[in-house]
Parts: C-alpha cells; sequence; structure tokens
C-alpha cells in the first residue's frame, strides 16, 4: 500500500476553551480530488486551516508524505508544498491581479508548471486585467486569482474553502472546469464545499463532517443519497 | 497615455535637477541656507523611516525618539570616551540603535496597533531615562563635543580649503552633504527593498496579515527586519544631527514631539504609505514653519488642524490627491513578473 500524500491522525482543534475539531482522522493519495462538505459550523475550515499550519497542532496529527508537519507555521507548510484558497478570496486590495498573483510565488525557489504564463493561459482574462486592482474584478475573477495565486506556490496539494460561496452557478462552472487542468499538472485538490452536488462531481473520494467530526466516508459511487443526507444533518439511520 | 508618460518623464527629470541643485547648494548658496536645508533633509530621513515601518509595515511607532536619541549618544560617547572622530561616531550611532531595536522589537511585538504604539512610546521614555543616569555624558543635564571637533573631524580641512571660508562653515556643509546622501540612499533603499519580493510580501502584511501568512509570508521575521533596518536608518540621523547641533541632552536627543510628532505630521499629510510622501511633507512643512515662525504657538495649532483636514479629506495624503487627480506616478512600486524584471 502506498503511503498517503498528506494524513490527519485524531486532528483537534481549539479556538479558545472552544474546541471545534474531535479526533478527525482523513488521508489524501496522490493526485487524488477529495471533497469535504458538511452544513456551516461542521469544522471544514477549521480543518483546512488547520493543515495550513494557521492553528497550531500535535506534530504528529498532520503527516505530509510521513513528515510530521502538524507543528510548522504556515509559511513552513507552504515551503513544503501545501497551498490553500480561502475561504472569501482574501485578495490583497493594494496590489494588482499581477501583484496578487506574484505575492503567491513569495516562497518558491525553483521552477515549477505553474508560472504566469500558466496561470493566464488557464484564465485568459486575467491577463487583459493584470493592471487593476484585485478587489476591483468580478466575484468569479477574484476567485480565479486566488486559485491562481494559490498555484503559483507550485503546491502537491491544493486546498480550496468554500470555491463556490456567493457566486452565480455559471461563475462556478466555470471555476471548476479549470480543475482537470489543476489535476493534469500534478497537484491533489482538496475541495470543501457546502453544495453536495458540485462536490460530487469534482470529487474522487468524499468526507462528509458534522460537529468536528468526520461521520461519513466514500466514493460518490458508493454513497447513497440518503446516507449523505443524513450525515449532512446528523439524521441518525 | 504618451501624454501621461511625457508629464512623469519631465517630473523625473526636474526631480533630478532639484538633486543636482541640493548637492550644489553648499557651493551657491548662504550658510543659513544650508543649515535650514540640512533640518530638512534630516527631518525627511526620519519621515521616509518611520513611513516604512507605519505605511508599509503597519507598525505605528510612537517611540522612534528612542533610536535617535541613542545613535545621538553612542556618536558621543565615540567621541568623548573613545576619542574617535564623529563621522566614525554616525555609524555606531547606526548600529547602536539597530542593536536596541532587538529587544525592543521583543517586547513591543507581542502588542498590536494602539498598545503596540504606547508600547513603544513607553520604551522610548525608559531608553531616556536610562541615558539621562549615564554620568559620564553629564547624565540629566547632557554634554556638548569638546571644543573645536567638528572644525576638525573628517573632511572637513579638505572642504574648508576648497570651498574657502570658516571650519564651521565647511564643518556645516560636511553635515549638510552626509545628510544628503543619507536621505538619497534611504529612498532608494526603501524603494528597492519595497521593490523585492520582500516589499510585496510586506504590502500583504499590511492588507491581510492572515492571508499573507497563508502565501508564505513570516510576518514576525519580516516586520523584525523592517524594524531594524528603520532603526539603523533613524540612529545614523540621530547621530548626525547632533554633530551639527554638538550639544546632547536626554530631553533633547529622545523628545516625542522632534522627533516623532512632526515626522508622523510629514508623513500624513504627504501622503503615508507612498514614496514621494514624506519629501511633499517634509516640504510643506518646512513652509509652514518659515511662515509661522513669528506667531508662537499658534504655528503648532496650525500644523494640527492642517493634520486633521488631511487625514478627513485627503486620506493619502498631499502626494496621493496628485497622483488621483493627474494619474502622475514617480517611483512606482508597480511589481514587474521576474522575466520582465530580467530584461529591465
Amino acid at each position: 500500500m502506498t503511503e498517503p500524500l498528506l494524513s490527519t491522525h485524531g486532528l483537534k482543534a481549539h479556538y479558545g476553551d472552544f474546541q471545534a475539531l474531535f479526533g478527525v482522522d482523513i488521508d489524501i493519495k496522490q493526485g487524488e480530488t477529495i471533497a469535504i462538505i458538511g452544513a456551516n459550523g461542521a469544522g471544514k475550515s477549521t480543518l483546512m486551516r488547520a493543515i495550513t499550519g494557521l492553528l497550531k497542532n500535535e506534530p504528529d496529527a498532520i503527516k505530509l508524505r510521513g513528515e510530521s508537519i502538524g507543528d510548522l507555521s504556515a509559511p513552513e507548510v507552504l515551503e513544503r508544498g501545501i497551498s490553500m484558497v480561502p475561504e472569501g478570496r482574501r485578495l490583497f486590495p493594494s496590489l494588482t491581479v499581477e501583484e496578487n498573483l506574484l505575492i503567491g510565488a513569495h516562497t518558491r525557489t525553483g521552477n515549477g508548471v505553474w508560472n504566469l504564463a500558466s496561470v493566464y493561459e488557464v484564465v485568459p482574462v486575467l491577463k487583459d486585467r493584470r493592471d487593476h486592482p484585485g478587489t476591483a474584478l468580478s466575484g468569479g475573477q477574484q476567485q480565479m486569482v486566488a486559485i491562481g495565486r494559490a498555484l503559483m506556490s507550485n503546491p502537491d496539494l491544493l486546498l480550496c474553502d468554500e470555491l463556490s460561496l456567493g457566486l452565480a452557478p455559471v461563475v462556478i462552472k466555470e471555476i471548476y472546469a479549470s480543475f482537470p487542468t489543476i489535476k493534469e499538472r500534478g497537484a491533489s485538490v482538496v475541495v470543501v464545499e457546502q453544495d453536495i452536488g458540485q462536490a460530487m462531481k469534482v470529487a474522487d473520494r468524499v468526507f462528509c463532517m458534522m460537529e468536528g467530526r468526520v461521520t461519513l466516508e466514500g466514493t460518490p459511487e458508493e454513497l447513497s443519497r440518503e446516507e449523505i443526507h443524513n450525515a449532512y444533518f446528523g439524521v441518525s439511520a | 497615455m504618451s501624454d501621461q508618460k511625457n508629464l512623469t518623464r519631465l517630473l523625473q527629470l526636474f526631480a533630478l535637477a532639484g538633486l543636482a541643485l541640493l548637492f550644489l547648494v553648499p557651493v551657491i548658496g548662504s550658510r543659513a541656507l544650508v543649515q535650514d536645508l540640512f533640518g530638512v533633509l534630516t527631518l525627511f530621513i526620519l519621515a521616509q523611516n518611520w513611513n516604512l515601518l507605519a505605511g508599509f509595515a503597519g507598525m505605528v511607532s510612537v517611540g522612534q525618539q528612542a533610536f535617535v536619541g541613542v545613535g545621538a549618544y553612542a556618536m558621543f560617547a565615540c567621541v568623548i570616551l573613545l576619542g574617535l572622530d564623529p563621522v566614525i561616531g554616525i555609524a555606531v550611532g547606526g548600529i547602536t540603535a539597530m542593536i536596541l531595536a532587538i529587544p525592543m522589537a521583543f517586547f513591543s511585538f507581542r502588542l498590536a496597533g494602539a498598545y503596540f504604539a504606547i508600547g513603544t512610546w513607553v520604551a522610548a521614555e525608559i531608553t531616556r531615562l536610562c541615558f539621562a543616569q549615564w554620568k559620564a555624558l553629564g547624565g540629566g543635564t547632557g554634554t556638548s563635543l569638546p571644543k573645536g571637533t567638528t572644525k576638525t573631524m573628517f573632511g572637513v580641512p579638505e572642504i574648508k580649503s576648497w570651498l574657502g571660508g570658516s571650519s564651521s562653515a565647511a564643518s556645516d556643509a560636511l553635515t549638510y552633504w552626509l545628510a544628503l546622501i543619507l536621505a538619497l540612499a534611504t529612498l532608494i533603499a526603501a524603494w528597492l527593498f519595497l521593490k523585492s519580493r520582500m516589499g510585496l510580501g510586506l504590502q500583504s502584511l499590511r492588507d491581510n496579515e492572515e492571508a499573507a501568512c497563508s502565501v508564505g509570508v513570516n510576518p514576525t521575521r519580516l516586520k523584525a527586519w523592517v524594524f531594524m533596518l528603520t532603526a539603523f536608518g533613524t540612529g545614523l540621523c540621530g547621530a548626525l544631527l547632533f554633530i551639527q547641533i554638538t550639544r546632547v541632552t536626554p530631553e533633547a536627543a529622545f523628545s516625542v514631539v522632534d522627533w516623532t510628532a512632526f515626522v508622523i505630521f510629514i508623513t500624513v499629510i504627504g501622503g503615508i504609505g507612498t514614496l514621494p510622501g514624506p519629501i511633499i511633507g517634509v516640504i510643506v512643512f518646512y513652509f509652514l514653519q518659515r511662515l509661522l515662525a513669528d506667531y508662537g504657538t499658534v504655528y503648532l495649532i496650525v500644523l494640527g488642524c492642517l493634520g486633521i483636514a488631511v487625514m478627513l479629506f485627503a486620506r493619502r495624503g498631499l502626494w496621493g490627491l496628485f497622483t488621483e487627480k493627474t494619474g502622475l506616478e514617480l517611483l512606482s512600486l508597480r511589481q514587474l513578473p521576474p522575466e520582465e524584471n530580467q530584461a529591465h
């Protein structure tokens, strides 16, 4: 059995006295697309923050290719190949579109498949608006800048937190249309979604979370609509 | 568009001509003008350092006078206690200020926002009280440079023989040129730093610290670098200032009004977070000072009112207002992709 790219082992997370994650175990294989679904407050974003080092943890709670990374800072985690598209995009308002992309390569030392040219190739509209402030774009374009920024570090694992939040269905479709290219170029992807239908379309495996715990796991083919409904809303079978 | 490019080119030429003229001032201008412009240049150096700290790194320090004072005292210690040349004392002043920045950062970085501002102020006051205990340099009443020190310091006899006139005038010319070089070095270093990868990280940090962390920016390391480098620049300037004053006291060297409040005013009215902002700010400040010199405290009231008006109606300062209306840019911080950078 091959070692997973990333795995969590009894991952817990706290905001002060409030415990948000209660022993989460997930694993992500090389080249896989994982969807994490769940209602508001299920702990999906907290899980992303913990993996990316924005919330400190026990060293062995998170392993990347077998290396313990749970206690590393966000920049150290990024250097090891995990980058995130944060919820709400969080573009830098004083920077242009191009500068927002360039800052994504802040920690990069060598060459990789993702650079300005390849990001512009996937999203040509960004090249036309490269000198505009990032926050002056439409919501969908801003989301593409955020994805491009995360790709600029040439990650092995791309975490996307609530990509479709506040966007029109046609825009969401356009954004997800870029995913096959991202996968082709070697990155594994984790998508945090509230939109179950969208998550099932793109994912190889799905994890459903509720109240800080994983309540269901399987491939889209394995899981029935009823099972997902029950796990998502916490209904006992 | 090409009109705008031509205007920008004209502005750059104008700035270069102004710079050339500034270098010639000790040769063609009066001694009073040299002394006045020395004051302007040193205030500009302090303002640009504070601008980097507050305007670009988001660290609103009210304790920069600590570095001015430490720079000044280190220079006096070099001259009086070690018998070194004051010009060497300037370098020692900068290094000493940078060393002081290490413990100051250690404590103040645990604070944020208004607490950071208050913390730096308290640290500066503690530093002032410590230096007031240093008996070898006059304690609370301060001390003066030994008679004739500035007239014989490195470069003064050569300048005197070249320009003619008195040794005091040559000493003023030397400190003026040192201030001009330091001002230029500060501006170029700030521009190069902000155009670098670290500068982009710094600007992202100012916009959103958590998002900056998630793209790999290390906030503590970057802020510590900026804090120490600006302390170094401020310390150099402090030492230079007090070579010209030739007397140091804890009150004068650690004055929050002279070395921090005026500096904040200059940066805010000129344009905080822009490199040309402090240049505009210091020019406005100089002319206001001249204009209102005979009106006593009215001068401070007018400065305060102007500062408030700019904060209310032109948040990006006079330079921001100018660029908004004209679209002209000077010392642009726009990042170029690596391949374009190599081509330039």
